[in-house]
């Protein structure tokens, strides 16, 4: 195994890291919700008066904070999206059902759920790791 | 009103997290992925300082009853570790994998103006919409199995 030595940034990771685990923090202990963005978004799809408001302001953050960013780091690295158009639009659909059945994703089970020690969401993150590191493998090692 | 400037700070605070940390960048998630290549550790950092922070934030939380705004708790209901629940990891994971983008830093990507990202949301709404309406299908038709 050899280490990405250009584009490993332990520092900006943690930090980053650690500005997630505060958000999640604060959504949990004022708000009283999960910061799970799949749930959050899938709940979109089925409005249920008084439920969607939330929803769409986090949502709106979410897409404001690039601007942010760039307001207060400047313009970061420019983000590497080698997939083609088709690959991109099949992982959508992909990301967007399997998150669905799967009853959360990155941030519901990969952080959230872990951080309160539930075994459905070690479970579920296991699941998508494995799949992830295959898939990954697959793509750059069998089918390139 | 001062709830909805709350949960738009807590999108714009976590997108912010996401941007620092990489993790908007789909080649860092791929790289991190990518563990016959060239690895990139740096998600590994990502989720172990988030969980960390969160750990507490949890741990604090499993004591209260209401959320300090004065509001319900709003945890998830645990229910068994099922096929859905796997099945849909194992799918979510190969999504992940095959363009590196989940759902936060995706719509993240979007406010950012990113085409693949958009197109790529586009069809992750796609999905959940076809999720929704397989659910619905399910729960209007009665199942054979309880005649009997």
């Amino acid at each position: 195994m050899q280490i990405d030595w250009n584009h490993f940034a332990p520092w900006s990771a943690l930090t980053g890291g650690i500005l997630l685990g505060l958000t999640v923090a604060g959504f949990l202990l004022l708000n009283g919700r999960v910061l799970g963005v799949s749930g959050i978004v899938g709940g979109l799809l089925r409005p249920r008066g008084g439920d969607i408001a939330w929803r769409v302001a986090l949502v709106l953050g979410l897409l404001a904070a690039p601007a942010l960013h760039r307001l207060v780091v400047g313009a970061g690295p420019v983000p590497r999206m080698d997939a083609n158009w088709a690959v991109v639009v099949l992982a959508g659909l992909l990301v967007g059902l399997g998150t669905r059945y799967g009853a959360g994703c990155t941030s519901g089970h990969g952080v959230c759920g872990l951080a309160r020690l539930s075994p459905r969401s070690l479970v579920a993150t296991l699941a998508f790791m494995g799949t992830g590191f295959a898939t990954v493998f697959v793509i750059r090692h069998v089918l390139a | 009103m001062r709830h909805r400037i709350a949960e738009f700070a807590v999108g714009l605070v976590f997108g912010l997290g996401l941007v620092i940390s990489g993790m908007t960048d789909p080649g860092k998630v791929m790289g991190f992925l990518d563990v016959a290549g060239l690895w990139d550790p740096s998600l590994a950092f990502v989720m172990g300082g988030a969980v960390a922070v969160s750990f507490l934030a949890f741990a604090v939380a499993r004591r209260r009853a209401t959320a300090f705004l004065g509001g319900a708790l709003h945890l998830p209901a645990s229910r068994g570790i099922d096929r859905r629940l796997v099945a849909g990891s194992l799918l979510f994971g190969v999504g992940w994998g095959m363009a590196g983008f989940c759902p936060g830093p995706a719509i993240v990507s979007v406010g950012a103006g990113e085409p693949k990202a958009i197109a790529f949301v586009g069809a992750m709404l796609a999905g959940m919409a076809v999720f929704e309406w397989i659910e619905r299908r399910k729960a209007c038709t009665p199942p054979a199995a309880l005649i009997d």
